[in-house]
């Protein structure tokens, strides 16, 4: 029971993720290789603003204002990710519009490792704990059940972040655009859909989900290092196949299948396996069903 | 008594030479008792950077498909080769070192490209995107696998002291690697310029067409996959050759961007290129060890990003597409080498010579005869009366 709750929690964070990579291939038809990397910017975001002497130079405004920190924290690192996905795909991907698919993918590769590098010069390769303010604090009615507040604040929030993007997405204007142009392109230009402005959105969308996942991750794992992103980023991005790359619900169950599979797989004594055992799916998936389980076959024109 | 009639294109004599230079090079050094153990290492290193960039770009440039999962297939040949050359030592005494080297090499190269085989299978389903993700997952998988193993090492990784090929006195072990690095540029370049070759580059530039034109698309994916493979592992004996412990983390994702960045910055499909480049890349990355260390390390990896980036929008981009082509290498030579007038966009149509357009027909030939010496035309008049007449 309690590793079902964990590999929920971890699940939705997989979900979370697993968004940001389905919505962007269903609208640029990229893969965004650089999207686990967001969340490590994420991270760092979270570890700069509470880190000492951050917390210090607030603390010298007013010193009433610190026990906002955390929130101060939240909402840059999701204002900073929001921003490096425009930046990235206006700099990045934008030009490579209408190129060959193997050069797009190359680039997203390149930018991975690129935000990969720029972190360990700035912060160095050793792993760099979060400040002590990044602590959640006991709820005693779950504690008591051996749930920890970390994975049951991540269920929850993640399912609130959920429901709200399939509002967006299915309520607003905005969202219809998004949906008409991951049909069909060419028919939503002509129906006035501003496709430049839309892929924009949809980085920048995915960007943020991106953020709170890291913030998820660092509840579960207070420690941010420069690779941090590469692992969930692979991870979430299987769960996005299995799920059918493309469709939001999709992702969602993805997500959460992979996060219950792989606690059960850490609690098992299979637990050195766990990272063949969950790529092994992902082959075994696409072999069997390469379009995923609630994904949709497209034919091929000539 | 038939004629041996070996051509060889002077594109490909060019890869030969560059290797065959540098292994001649290395081994004068060697006589003159130049060769510090430090740069023979370098060299050993250049020479499995040129196996490994020279068969993914086989998969990449040729095939079109991307691999990330090229460290992998070495990690297979550095465990599975690096064992067995460690228990055929056992067998074969210590003083046969070629012997074991050669056989391991075999034994790693084959097992490569099983996995290799495994990893294609996927490919036939898959393509793009996917099958990229998959190579990747393939990578990680191999080496968590082989990390659990005892038989190899666990977490340890693989010790493989006993295998020094090089000794102080003689390092020889790049003359081995160079000559593999030659026999696979013999093979690979002749199955692109055969038949086969023709069409593994039409999978490539369109799969449906070339599928429609009776190419056995299964075959030829698999086989790609399988001789990249073969070739990745290898190279992945002689690094087991070169250091020890041969460990799991040395064949992370990293490694296999680092092998696509030699690929990329020699340009996709250009041996020569993934040979100069990987040397390049070789040589640069000797330099930094010494230079930078700890997270300066990092810098390293920003300009290998830098590079990626930067080389693909720059070849791909459709807004610089003109641009490209007044100032490409290729346009460069062509001005430098033959005159403005070479350049097909510049010539004005009554400048085209028949002469010129390659084809088998012999055009002047063909113009010139005549075909009805005998042959008087009828005079006018006699034609209509025929007319007339009906």
């Amino acid at each position: 029971m309690i590793t079902l709750i964990d590999g929920l929690s971890l699940g939705s964070i997989y979900a979370l993720i697993a968004l940001g990579y389905t919505m962007v291939y269903g609208i640029a038809k990229m893969l965004n290789f650089a999207h686990g990397d967001i969340i490590m910017v994420g991270a760092y975001a979270i570890m700069v603003t509470l880190s000492q002497e951050v917390t210090k130079a607030i603390a010298s405004i007013n010193p009433g204002l610190v026990v906002y920190s955390p929130l101060l924290a939240i909402v840059l690192s999701v204002v900073i990710c929001t921003i490096l996905g425009i930046l990235v795909e206006k700099l990045a991907y934008k030009p490579l519009r209408g190129a060959s698919p193997l050069a797009v993918l190359i680039t997203a590769i390149g930018v991975s490792y690129f935000l990969q590098g720029l972190a360990q010069l700035v912060f160095g390769s050793q792993p760099k704990p979060v400040g002590s303010a990044w602590k959640l604090p006991a709820i005693e009615a779950i504690n008591k059940l051996g749930i920890t507040t970390a994975a049951a604040v991540t269920l929850v929030c993640g399912i609130i972040i959920m429901i709200a993007l399939t509002l967006f997405i299915n309520c607003t204007r905005t969202g219809s655009a998004m949906l008409a142009v991951s049909e069909d392109r060419g028919a939503a230009i002509l129906m006035g859909v501003n496709v430049n402005k839309i892929i924009s959105i949809t980085f920048a969308i995915g960007s943020a989900l991106a953020a709170f996942a890291g913030m998820f991750y660092l509840f579960q794992i207070p420690n941010t290092e420069p690779t941090l992103g590469a692992m969930p980023g692979i991870t979430a991005f299987t769960a996005a196949v299995i799920g059918g790359i493309g469709s939001i619900p999709g992702a969602m169950i993805g997500g959460v299948l992979l996060g219950v599979i792989e606690k059960f797989c850490l609690a098992s004594p299979l637990a050195p396996y766990t990272v063949a055992i969950k790529f092994s799916l992902l082959i075994l998936i696409l072999l069997v069903k390469p379009t995923g389980l609630l994904g949709k076959v497209v034919r091929e024109k000539v | 008594m038939g004629k041996l009639n070996i051509k060889i294109k002077p594109k490909h004599l060019v890869n030969y030479t560059i290797v065959l230079v540098m292994l001649l090079v290395g081994v004068v050094m060697l006589e003159t008792g130049n060769l510090r153990p430090s740069i023979a290492q370098l060299f050993t290193q250049i020479g499995y950077s040129i196996i490994l960039a020279v068969s993914l770009n086989f998969v990449v440039g040729f095939l079109g498909e991307l691999s990330l999962g090229h460290a992998g297939f070495m990690c297979v040949g550095a465990y599975i080769g690096g064992l067995s050359a460690v228990l055929l030592k056992e067998v074969l005494g210590a003083s046969a070192k070629l012997p074991v080297l050669i056989i391991a090499m075999l034994i790693g190269g084959f097992s490569a490209a099983i996995f290799g085989f495994v990893i294609g299978l996927p490919s036939l389903r898959l393509k793009g995107d996917y099958l990229a993700i998959v190579t990747l997952a393939f990578g990680e998988i191999v080496r968590n696998v082989f990390m659990n193993q005892k038989i190899f090492g666990g977490a340890r990784g693989l010790t493989t002291g006993s295998l020094t090929y090089d000794t102080r006195r003689a390092p020889t072990l790049f003359i081995v690697t160079f000559i593999v690095a030659l026999v696979m540029l013999i093979i690979i370049q002749n199955i692109v310029r055969s038949k086969h070759g023709r069409a593994i580059t039409a999978i490539r530039d369109n799969e449906i067409a070339a599928k429609a034109m009776g190419i056995n698309i299964t075959f030829y994916k698999l086989f790609v996959f399988i001789v990249a493979a073969f070739f990745a592992g290898c190279a992945g004996v002689i690094y087991a050759h070169t250091t020890t412990p041969v460990l799991y983390t040395f064949f992370s994702y990293n490694y296999s961007i680092e092998i696509l960045v030699m690929v990329v910055l020699g340009g996709m499909g250009s041996i020569t290129g993934s040979i100069f480049s990987a040397m390049f890349i070789t040589i640069v990355n000797f330099m930094l060890q010494s230079q930078l260390s700890g997270d300066l390390a990092s810098l390293r990896n920003l300009i290998y990003a830098i590079i990626l980036i930067v080389v693909v929008v720059f070849s791909n981009a459709p807004a610089l597409k003109s641009f490209r082509e007044k100032y490409s290498l290729g346009a460069l030579f062509a001005k430098l080498f033959r005159g403005k007038l070479s350049d097909p966009s510049k010539r004005k149509d009554d400048e085209a010579k028949w002469d010129r357009v390659p084809t088998k027909i012999k055009m002047d030939a063909l113009l010139s005869t005549d075909l009805n010496v005998d042959y008087t035309p009828a005079r006018p008049e006699d034609v209509s009366g025929g007319k007339e007449g009906k």
